[in-house]
């Protein structure tokens, strides 16, 4: 059963700018789901329309993530432009975890009031949100920080903070917005190791918005190439190397060709365009 | 962040995050202070403004003496002193009425800047509409509006609040705007994604976001309800008992008691500098874990 699924979705700004044009995509469960592509064509855009942070000029978005788990049917509520948006109501909310580019933080809060966010607003008890924030806080590696400001952690540790806020909802698909973009290659390689352990280890849907095409070849199963002006997919590549994958991985031949194939259908697109 | 600590730990156990590179990368700001929290700079920083001070008055009493300046044109820091001293009972009795008086339209101007702002924050049409009237009542100077109001509120102290408020509300006003429009537009998407209620949002984001700006608006408006209060009293002019220190000054002033002028002055300032170390204890108190503005810059 698809957990999320667009069909003919477009995004155009107020501006009028087309940000995304008949984007139809099937998220499957347990997918590592890359967007891939330059700035500006429309990978985020996609990823805050499924967030249903956004929503769409034309098309329609199904969710079974939250709700009944059959296709979401309430009825729309906040889109008037969107002709058949579909949310989930109430109750989905916690399925879904959005990682944003900056770490997002709250500077007056600890750690721990950090990744209890959610958990409060969703108006949980304090003992069982105690619990899950530790949980959250064991997941990523950093339970002995729990009483330190986010300013006294570095951006790696930050980027982790993000992460386990996100998670101790216990999604059921998780969006990341470049997440690992601003950290250093070491940092990053570190970061994409145990999200993958995690993805594996908790076997929730990932959407990984991405413009390296060497991060997206090691992550996910599965890489949507996108294109610019206007925003649109151009290839969707099933990565069908065996998890873990390691360091092993990373410098075996097999990732050298499937970068080699995704960076041509990458600049394929890019080459078009300039023509 | 200058310092990072090089400490490796063996601590990763089953968890994926790798330990050495959390403790790797958690920066030394505690070790990172920099010179005006070390305890010699500490004292430095009292210190040094206080001997200044001293020096001054110092200088101020010799100059005085060694001249033999006539009391009635510049008092000696002594004389000073002792006039405070006598006329302590009735300097008393209208400082606490300045105290009041500034501290009840600083609060009425903490009630109304937020109440406002909080009304201004929830529509840009609300606030463009209203705006205006904020900005003509702090752009006319109150020495030109006092008279009006004294001719029109019946009760002197209502009537010296009111124009002390008008003065002091500004700031807080246009600060807690600014604040209340500053939260982190990430953090505003994941408030609207965990569907979080308006008092949430108001509560655990708007609010927090706003605090530095409001504490910066009431550093301003600390002093400004002050100044609105004297100035206010001056043009009152009022004379007798339920009287400030400003009725004060103007009553030495038609006597030439210069020495009570400046015992009078002298009352005002440290009311003015109390409000100004309140403050600033205050904001670093509610500031001082977080906020760039309150932390000790490292090197």
């Amino acid at each position: 059963m698809a957990l999320i699924e667009l069909a003919g979705v477009s995004k155009r700004y107020d501006q009028g700018t087309v940000a995304l044009q008949d984007l139809s995509l099937t998220l499957q469960p347990r997918e590592f789901v890359s967007f891939l592509g330059p700035s500006g064509c429309g990978k985020s855009t996609a990823l805050r329309l499924i967030a249903g942070l956004l929503s769409p000029t034309t098309g329609t978005i199904r969710r079974s993530v939250g709700g009944d788990g059959v296709g979401a049917g309430n009825a729309d509520k906040g889109s008037n432009r969107g002709k058949e948006s579909k949310r989930g109501g109430r109750g989905g909310d916690s399925e879904l975890g959005f990682v944003f580019q900056e770490p997002t933080l709250m500077p007056w809060a600890i750690v721990a009031d950090n990744v209890s966010l959610p958990l409060r607003l969703q108006g949980l008890a304090r003992g069982e949100i105690a619990r899950r924030v530790d949980e959250a806080l064991a997941m990523v590696g950093l339970d002995s920080f729990a009483t330190v400001y986010p300013r006294e952690l570095s951006g790696g540790m930050k980027m982790r903070v993000s992460i386990a806020r996100a998670l101790v909802t216990r999604p059921k698909l998780l969006l990341m917005d470049e997440p690992f973009a601003a950290l250093d290659e070491i940092t990053r390689i570190r970061l994409n190791n145990d999200l993958l352990v995690l993805w594996q280890q908790l076997a929730f849907t990932v959407v990984f918005v991405t413009h390296s095409v060497y991060e997206s070849v090691y992550l996910s199963n599965r890489i949507v190439v996108m294109a610019a002006r206007p925003g649109r997919v151009v290839a969707d590549l099933p990565i069908d190397a065996p998890y873990p994958r390691d360091q092993q991985f990373r410098t075996s031949a097999r990732y050298g060709e499937l970068c080699r194939q995704v960076s041509s259908q990458l600049h394929g697109a890019h080459d078009n365009q300039l023509k | 962040m200058a310092l990072m600590t090089t400490s490796s730990s063996s601590n990763a156990g089953s968890s994926p995050g790798n330990g050495a590179d959390r403790n790797a990368d958690r920066c030394a700001d505690k070790s990172a202070d920099d010179d005006a929290s070390r305890p010699q700079a500490r004292w430095l920083r009292i210190g040094l403004p206080l001997l200044l001070i001293a020096l001054a008055l110092l200088a101020w009493e010799w100059l005085v003496r060694a001249n033999n300046i006539p009391h009635y044109v510049i008092p000696a820091p002594s004389l000073v002193l002792q006039t405070l001293v006598k006329e302590w009972p009735s300097l008393a009795a209208s400082w606490w009425f300045t105290i009041k008086l500034t501290a009840s339209a600083l609060l009425v101007a903490i009630a109304g800047g937020v109440l406002l702002a909080g009304v201004f924050s929830l529509s840009r049409w609300v606030e463009l509409a209203f705006l205006p009237f904020a900005v003509v009542l702090q752009v006319t100077p109150i020495i030109a509006i006092a008279p009006l109001i004294l001719i029109y509120v019946d009760s002197t102290f209502a009537a010296l609040l009111l124009c002390a408020w008008l003065v002091a509300f500004f700031p807080i006003l246009s600060n807690t705007v600014i604040g209340l429009r500053s939260a982190d537009h990430n953090l505003r998407d994941l408030f609207t994604l965990y569907k979080a209620s308006p008092w949430q949002r108001l509560r655990l984001l708007l609010a927090p976001s706003a605090l530095p700006f409001f504490l910066g608006g009431l550093k301003i408006a600390g002093g400004l309800s002050l100044v609105g209060a004297v100035a206010a009293e001056f043009v009152a002019g009022s004379a007798g008992k339920d009287t400030g220190l400003a009725s004060r000054v103007l009553e030495a002033s038609f006597r030439n008691e210069i020495p009570r002028m400046f015992a009078a002055l002298l009352l005002i300032s440290l009311t003015g500098v109390a409000i100004f170390i309140a403050f600033n204890a205050l904001s670093h108190w509610l500031l001082g874990r977080w906020h760039d503005s309150e932390l000790p810059t490292e090197r």
